[in-house]
């Protein structure tokens, strides 16, 4: 009884033995030797594996990091500058810093503001309906409101707000990883620079149609008057295509643009409540007609 | 037994109300909006300034480059502006407008009705004028047709294909065309044939329009090297790879043109359109346009001015029957919704349909069951099953790789589907973007 004990032991050892030596020879055969750095950068980066840097994912974008001579043009939008500095010290290279930014929707046309002239039945999919027409309102330009940008998100930053029937960026957990912009079918999101607090100063509307034909389907579309571009100190403001750009670089905030604006298209978000804004805009509006 | 095309195809309803109506003239509408773009390739340009006076006929924009088109004044009357208009692809496009004032076509045109069979011109004379009178492919496609007689160098053309198939359900402008000016696509034919030096062409018309099978048989049994076919009728079989592989046998090569297997077809309409241009120096600035529904109360054909709004056919028919859904510009199948009922009719508009609010509802989508009764139906050979959800996960190389650039976007998918999937959605959505793909690697 012993005996099949341990002859069984020696064979199964002797077994393991040859196996251990022929698997040895083979490792060392087909040998592949990779950068130990690149899991130390591995390790830094968030695991979002979201393509925001532009590679495909975060494993790729590490192998790159490691092997580029410099930081150029290489940037983890989700991990921020903290990553990037953390990365350049595993590396012992130099750091480069980018300011941080935030998603917009430059679009303001809810519901009420833009009215609906048909009725879509088709798929629900931005991309399917932009491709078929110009959409449910008369603007060809707006939010066609089947949150695409929603299913790409891969950080909950944006939900659809059933009430106004628009996407809506969650400033705290928008990574800029800019996912949302390549998706959306009209361009609808920018990715400006991250004011502290979240101030927010922009244009909400894309449309390039002539003033009169923009106010007819949206009534806070922006018609491309120059106003906001007449009034602004920094030259922060371009005007092309019948829209009014403001430039989040050169943009100070000063909130001069915002009262100008005769359709309210300028929005201002985390900035402190004005005097008589009200006021002022009536006035506008009031001479405009 | 009739002739057909292998691989897939359905047989929905006909639907066919307005075939024995013949072809009515539509009055002039009070004005006419002319898009600069209806035609496959680049924008016309405007030749013409607001507040000019314009006749019917009159040039109005030039082709730009090659694959492009010249755009005639469809009425007379006084340029009112240059502006935007919403299409039929839902998106606003540069127009010409006129304020419509009488109808006086210019001198060259030859307003009498009578036959003229002799050819004097040459091949070469005959596509230039094809080009000025800026005729496009009338089934739907609107390809340039001087472009299309232009055949590549290393390429030969042997026979001509002349589509009277009409495989859509409801339309019967082609149908109508045939059995009024069926001596005029013969002449069409000639020409046509001298213009490519090919000696042989063939009509295929499918066996649900008997009439205008036995009349095109007896007027081309006058001549020479035309040959009529009766086909069985089998959706879509106007496509065109369909139609030469139902009348030649022949199978144009994936990414190929139909020239690569010595073939060049055109639709009836487009041959009239060439007849009505080399015959009788007239530009192409009208069109037979299908006006039918289930619920319309008087179904017709019309010759149409391009550039009227389509509201005005649909009145001219009996007006907006109350429980309209939809209207769709083109076929039930390969046709398209309309935003607005004021889209102005367009070179390539075959027809208008309307349908009942219950009859054109999308129904609700449920899992595939795998049933692959769309692989079956598929005339291309292509399993839209497998092409849906690949294009939901932008599996854009595994797209490419299951030639999703050869769908031919003819819906018998989405028709067939049990589960009422909108298979042609996504794949038309997956093409596009392989497409971009496939041009951008082109060009690196």
């Amino acid at each position: 009884m012993s005996s099949i004990i341990i002859y069984t032991i020696i064979t199964l050892s002797l077994l393991g033995a040859v196996a251990a030596l022929v698997l040895y020879f083979v490792a060392q055969r087909f040998k592949v030797y990779e950068d130990p750095n690149i899991d130390l950068v591995e390790a830094e980066l968030p695991a979002a594996n979201c393509g925001g840097c532009g590679f495909a994912g975060c494993r790729n974008f590490a192998e790159t990091l490691v092997k580029a001579e410099t930081f150029d043009g290489l940037f983890c939008p989700v991990g921020g500058n903290e990553t990037m500095s953390r990365i350049a010290s595993v590396l012992g290279r130099e750091a480069v810093t980018q300011e941080a930014r935030v998603a917009v929707l430059r679009c303001n046309g809810t519901c009420e503001f833009r009215p609906k002239i048909s009725k879509y039945d088709g798929t629900m999919s931005c991309a399917i309906a932009s491709a078929l027409y110009g959409g449910e309102t008369g603007c060809n330009y707006g939010c066609l409101g089947f949150g695409d940008c929603v299913m790409v998100c891969n950080f909950d930053a944006l939900h659809m707000d059933p009430v106004t029937g628009l996407p809506v960026v969650d400033d705290k957990k928008c990574t800029s990883c800019g996912a949302c912009v390549k998706e959306c079918p009209k361009d609808l999101f920018e990715l400006r620079k991250r004011w502290k607090g979240d101030k927010k100063i922009y244009v909400a509307c894309m449309n390039e149609d002539k003033g009169g034909v923009a106010r007819k389907n949206c009534s806070v579309a922006c018609i491309g008057c120059s106003k906001c571009f007449k009034v602004c100190p920094h030259d922060a403001i371009v005007m092309k295509n019948n829209l009014a750009f403001i430039d989040s670089v050169k943009c100070k905030l000063c909130r001069k643009c915002a009262p100008e604006c005769p359709t309210n298209a300028i929005l201002e978000f985390g900035l402190p409540i004005r005097k008589q804004p009200e006021t002022i805009n009536t006035q506008l509006i009031n001479k405009e007609e | 037994m009739l002739k057909t095309f292998k691989k897939g195809g359905i047989h929905p309803p006909e639907n066919k109300f307005s075939a024995h109506n013949g072809i009515r003239k539509l009055p002039l509408p009070g004005s006419v909006a002319i898009l600069l773009s209806q035609h496959l390739g680049a924008p016309a340009k405007v030749i013409v300034n607001k507040g000019d006076e314009v006749k019917t006929g009159q040039l109005i924009a030039t082709g730009e480059g090659f694959v492009s088109s010249n755009v005639h004044a469809s009425v007379s009357g006084k340029i009112a502006k240059i502006d935007d208009v919403t299409d039929i692809s839902g998106y606003r496009k540069q127009a010409v407008f006129i304020d419509v004032a009488g109808d006086e076509w210019i001198e060259t045109i030859k307003r009498d009705n009578t036959l003229e069979k002799d050819i004097q011109l040459t091949g070469e004379e005959i596509i230039k004028k094809i080009n000025e009178a800026g005729i496009v492919g009338l089934g739907g496609a609107t390809f340039p047709t001087h472009v299309k007689l232009t055949v590549p160098r290393g390429k030969k053309a042997e026979c001509l294909i002349i589509n009277g198939v009409e495989c859509e359900p409801y339309l019967t402008s082609d149908h109508s065309l045939m059995l009024e000016k069926g001596e005029e696509i013969i002449v069409g034919i000639q020409l046509l044939k001298k213009a490519l030096n090919v000696p042989l062409a063939h009509i295929g018309i499918e066996n649900n329009k008997p009439d205008a099978i036995v009349l095109m048989e007896k007027l081309a049994a006058e001549y020479k090297g035309i040959k009529v076919h009766a086909l069985k009728v089998k959706y879509p079989q106007g496509g065109e790879k369909q139609l030469i592989k139902a009348i030649t046998g022949r199978e144009v090569p994936s990414g190929g043109l139909p020239v690569d297997v010595g073939v060049v077809a055109f639709n009836v309409g487009t041959v009239f359109a060439v007849y009505e241009a080399v015959q009788k120096n007239k530009p192409l600035f009208e069109r037979v346009v299908t006006i039918t529904g289930k619920t319309l109360s008087q179904p017709a054909n019309f010759r149409v001015r391009i550039g009227t709004p389509i509201s005005a056919v649909i009145n001219a028919a009996g007006g907006i029957p109350g429980d309209t859904g939809k209207i769709v510009s083109g076929g039930p199948m390969m046709g398209k919704a309309l935003s607005d009922p004021e889209v102005p009719v367009m070179k390539g508009t075959s027809g208008v349909l309307l349908f009942a609010s219950g009859e054109s509802a999308r129904r609700n989508m449920l899992p595939c069951i795998r049933c692959a009764k769309c692989v079956s139906v598929c005339p291309m050979g292509l399993e839209p099953y497998l092409l849906m959800p690949l294009a939901q996960k932008n599996s854009f190389d595994r797209l490419e790789a299951e030639h999703v650039m050869d769908c031919i976007e003819c819906g018998s998918c989405s028709y067939t589907c049990p589960a009422d999937r909108p298979l042609l959605d996504f794949i038309r959505l997956g093409k596009s973007k392989v497409g971009r793909i496939i041009r951008t690697r082109k060009k690196q």
